[in-house]
């Protein structure tokens, strides 16, 4: 189980841009939320497959929100925090909505804890209801691992821009995801 | 989509983040909604003509004492709030503090006074027009510090929609201040702590809609 010492450390290195770390980071936390959302959600009856959308919710506001992090403080109450927030609102989204079929419960619990963990959400289809320059930017420099200086030729804007366009594409793509788990 | 991948695509190029930008956008955004809320009482109701007067300078000191107390310690605990599961900053009683020592100074501006001149004191010349000016000139400076708020990351969005209203409502006082010739303590106590107060409610009730993320 990573301390918070080491998850401090590696998140402290990732706000420097250290990419290795913060997937470490990302892999590690995931772990942990996986763990903590599996609980919670069983105590009020819902399936796994629920635990890995907001796990992956919680990894885009992890991302979206890393510059509220203030390195003098404790990472793992940031990091807490933010899970029990993005819990209580994902429960109060789909308040209304119908639990998993009880037939499929056996499948449901037959998923293992495994880092192949999947939700429901397909980033590929998602990626294509962003408008073009967004999709473009997060296609080269987050996908397909290109500098932001070639992603600027390739879309055709400038490299602020790509930056811009990458931020404001994860935020829509956060929104999407926030929005279809509510029906 | 497989939550290893996800991890993957974050973690591709990531940028580094600038330090301390959570309050350098809060403390920015307040200071230009400082200066909106000056624009607008200068442009709406002008400065009180009698400033040269020691009276009139020693209360808008006071009053400018008060209101930028309420700014600097609502302000602290506002950037706290913004940010998941801060320790840093100062004690949410903290912002207690102002209040208390105006009320004091309220109550003892009374009991140093007959009482015939009480109701005169705590309701003076102009407490309608006192009443409706803090709130409607904090309406830009609150808006402005709800955008800065909403780019970082509240959690408990009551609170910090509270205590942005306690800012917006400070930052308006301060401006009001300069233009207000109701000039005793029980006075500001009143009417631009009750003014401020009001704002903080507005700004609670509206938290939770307009800072969601």
């Amino acid at each position: 189980m990573a301390t918070e010492a080491e998850l401090k450390a590696l998140m402290a290195a990732s706000l420097d841009g250290d990419a290795a770390s913060y997937r470490t980071l990302l892999d590690r936390l995931s772990r942990r939320l996986r763990a903590y959302y599996k609980g919670r959600l069983a105590r009020v009856g819902r399936s796994a497959t629920e635990a890995e959308d907001l796990v992956q919710e919680v990894l885009f506001a992890v991302h979206l929100k890393r510059h509220t992090y203030d390195t003098r403080e404790l990472f793992t109450p940031w990091v807490h925090t933010i899970a029990r927030y993005k819990l209580i609102d994902y429960l109060r989204r789909t308040r209304s909505a119908a639990s998993v079929p009880i037939d499929e419960g056996a499948e449901v619990m037959a998923q293992d804890d495994n880092a192949d963990a999947e939700s429901s959400h397909d980033v590929r289809k998602l990626l294509g209801r962003l408008p073009e320059k967004m999709r473009c930017a997060i296609e080269c420099v987050k996908l397909e691992g290109r500098s932001v200086a070639e992603a600027a030729v390739r879309c055709g804007i400038s490299e602020s821009g790509v930056k811009i366009n990458i931020h404001r594409g994860l935020q829509s793509l956060a929104a999407f995801i926030a929005r279809e788990d509510q029906k | 989509m497989k939550t290893d991948d996800l991890v993957l695509m974050l973690s591709t190029n990531v940028e580094p983040i600038a330090r301390g930008r959570v309050a350098r956008t809060i403390s920015i955004a307040v200071i230009a909604g400082a200066v909106i809320a000056l624009g607008i009482m200068l442009v709406a109701l002008g400065v009180r003509a009698d400033l040269t007067t020691t009276r009139a300078a020693v209360f808008l000191l006071l009053k400018l004492a008060f209101a930028l107390a309420v700014v600097g310690v609502s302000l602290r605990y506002l950037i706290r709030l913004a940010r998941p599961g801060s320790a840093r900053g100062i004690s949410p009683l903290a912002v207690i503090v102002p209040f208390a020592a105006i009320a004091l100074l309220g109550m003892l501006g009374l009991a140093d006074a007959p009482s015939a001149h009480w109701n005169r004191m705590v309701v003076g010349g102009e407490w309608l027009e006192c009443l409706l000016s803090i709130p409607t000139i904090a309406i830009v400076p609150f808006a402005v510090t709800i955008f800065a708020v909403r780019r970082a990351a509240p959690t408990n969005l009551f609170r910090a929609g509270a205590v942005a209203g306690l800012v917006a409502g400070g930052v308006s006082a301060m401006a009001y201040a300069f233009h207000c010739t109701d000039d005793s303590l029980p006075f500001v106590a009143v009417w631009y702590g009750g003014t401020i107060v009001l704002c903080t409610l507005a700004g609670a009730a509206l938290g939770p809609r307009l800072l969601h993320w």
